[in-house]
């Protein structure tokens, strides 16, 4: 895989994935930086894995489930004391449907 | 009085026993401690005095009915990312600045059953990313050996106030070598336990494949202590290893002679130090004197481990920080014109640099078209890690090497050369990716700044990890070392 340089239209397409605003001033440090990480990460490509299985957890162990049972009680007023803007038991955001 | 703080944690418990002084009074020495050497140090975000001194008093009159709390009225502290109920959890971001955590987290609930007292939440690189502490909202911690060096990352604030005595002992947590780098600058010891060993519930999270909270303290004994009340299993964690927690004090002091203690070719390198190359072989031969039984191994894929870290962990952090959107709790943007709106600058303003770029870089290697030949790729790279461990372990017991390619470097040093920060990792990285515990202690000094040397041990082998570190630290005298305070 060639080494990708990252160039402002992709910093801006990343940055609206990453559902981040980079000022204009900024796009061409974002690009750089980024250029810098994705050459140093580059490496891996070096290295035949075409057998090797993906490992996802650092032991191998896969996620432990538990009975689909209700453990905690409601706590509503609690977790909503932090909350930036609530009413009435909702979160508050700008209007989304007009 | 005025020396309490040269006392070891266990030697503490030993004089709270033997009431030569009470909780109250050792920790108010630290809180008076705090107040004067902090402010150049920086160590500390929040500062819990009276909620300290009540504690305190209320361990006391515990331990005069009788109380066996293993770890009463010992006076720690926390990293700030890690959720202290009714208490600032800011993981040393403006995005938590204002988020004061609802609960407590499973090890900090762990510690408090186990009787300790928590004198503050320590600084740190935001959200966890960084190496040398000076991504932090709350500004940049000062290494107490030389105030214009960093005291490495991201647990740079633990431990900086271990080093400093201004407390007894510390959390961390370590996803690429958070614990181990900053005790190694530091000149203290710390132990990034196995992934899975100490519950994630309530650490705020970065990359939850590698995350793992560990203990960091003055020597090994006071980090088995340590470990001993924050190991376990946790139903509330889904990656929580459900075996037994042996007991790390009583194998301790056991004999390493006829172990097998591996120095690892690779960790050898040209980019290592000559001082702490000296340093660490030094140590080796002081194990070696004592039984131990050394030879040479190698983990061939070595060079692979932070290009797969540096897509792994930022991939995985820009998942878990999808969270932050300014609607729930932590920072929301003043007079939000749309939802969009809200989100986007919500996070712009509240997230500082490099947790962007890290947020960009896994988006990136998540997004259609790149997600095989980035993050499947790491991961593939990651069992090849996994396989040299494995490897290296069916020869020698134990793997040592240093902690660092260097000692503490100056403060804005590194900053404006990302890549050269990254490779501060280079001999920790690994130990993540597969999962494995490892040990950092103080092996020297150079230039009066402190040598790290880590032990890598198999999966749940704390205990030998504790024990090998404790048999060094009977024959050497580098962790009773402390910076001047008046530095």
């Amino acid at each position: 895989m060639p080494a990708i340089t990252v160039n402002q239209d992709l910093v801006r397409t990343i940055a609206e994935l990453s559902q981040l605003n980079i000022d204009a001033k900024d796009i061409d440090g974002y690009a750089a930086d980024m250029t810098k990480v994705l050459a140093l990460v580059e490496e891996m490509h070096t290295v035949d894995t075409v057998a090797v299985v993906p490992m996802s957890n650092p032991t191998d162990a896969s996620q432990q489930l538990r009975q689909d049972e209700v453990t905690e009680a409601d706590q509503r007023d609690r977790y909503q004391a932090i909350a930036p803007e609530t009413d009435g038991g909702f979160y508050l955001v700008p209007r989304v449907v007009d | 009085m005025s020396e309490l703080h040269t006392r070891t944690l266990s030697q503490m418990l030993q004089d709270l026993d033997n009431k030569v002084y009470s909780s109250v009074e050792l920790t108010q020495h630290y809180l008076d401690r705090i107040e004067r050497l902090d402010p150049s140090i920086n160590s500390y975000i929040t500062v819990l005095r009276d909620a300290a001194l009540s504690r305190a008093a209320s361990m006391d009159t515990a331990r005069s009915k009788g109380s066996h709390s293993p770890l009463a009225g010992i006076p720690i502290a926390h990293k700030d990312i890690i959720c202290t109920e009714g208490v600032r959890t800011s993981a040393g971001s403006r995005m938590l600045d204002n988020f004061i955590a609802p609960y407590n987290a499973t090890l900090v609930e762990q510690l408090n059953k186990a009787g300790v007292v928590t004198l503050g939440k320590t600084n740190m690189d935001e959200f966890a990313m960084g190496s040398s502490n000076e991504n932090s909202y709350y500004g940049p911690v000062h290494n107490p050996w030389q105030r214009d060096r960093v005291p490495g990352g991201s647990s740079g604030g633990s431990a900086a106030s271990m080093a400093a005595r201004l407390c007894a002992g510390a959390t961390g947590t370590d996803t690429g070598g958070s614990i181990r780098q900053p005790a190694a600058f530091c000149g203290i010891t710390g132990l990034k336990p196995t992934y899975g060993r100490v519950s994630r519930w309530g650490v705020i999270a970065y990359a939850s494949s590698l995350d793992q909270a560990g203990p960091m303290a003055q020597t090994a004994e006071d980090t088995a202590h340590l470990l001993q009340a924050m190991a376990g299993f946790d139903p509330r964690d889904s990656t929580s290893i459900n075996q037994p927690v042996p007991n790390y004090l009583a194998q301790i002091n056991a004999p390493v002679a006829g172990l097998r203690i591996g120095l690892c070719q690779e960790y050898f390198d040209a980019g290592l130090d000559d001082n702490i190359r000296a340093a660490v072989m030094t140590a080796a031969k002081t194990l070696e004197s004592m039984g131990a039984i050394l030879s040479e191994v190698s983990l061939p894929n070595t060079q692979q481990a932070i290009p797969a870290y540096y897509v792994i962990a930022p991939a995985e952090c820009s998942s878990n920080l999808s969270r932050y959107d300014g609607v729930r709790f932590g920072y929301r943007c003043a007079n939000p014109e749309s939802i969009e709106d809200l989100y986007k600058r919500s996070r712009s303003e509240g997230f500082g640099r490099e947790v962007k770029s890290r947020i960009m870089v896994g988006t990136f290697a998540l997004s259609a078209g790149y997600y095989e030949a980035y993050y499947r790729k790491a991961q593939q790279i990651r069992r090849l890690i996994s396989a040299d461990f494995t490897r290296a372990f069916e020869q020698v017991d134990y793997i040592l090497g240093p902690t660092t390619p260097s000692t503490a470097f100056k403060l804005g040093e590194k900053l404006d050369d990302q890549v050269a920060m990254y490779l501060q990792d280079i001999y920790t990285i690994s130990v993540n990716l597969a999962g494995l515990p490892a040990i950092s202690l103080p092996a020297g000094q150079s230039q009066g700044l402190p040598i790290g040397l880590q032990l890598i041990g198999r999966h749940l082998d704390e205990g030998g990890l504790l024990k090998v570190a404790h048999n060094f630290q009977q024959a050497s005298d580098w962790h009773l070392r402390r910076p001047d305070d008046n530095q």
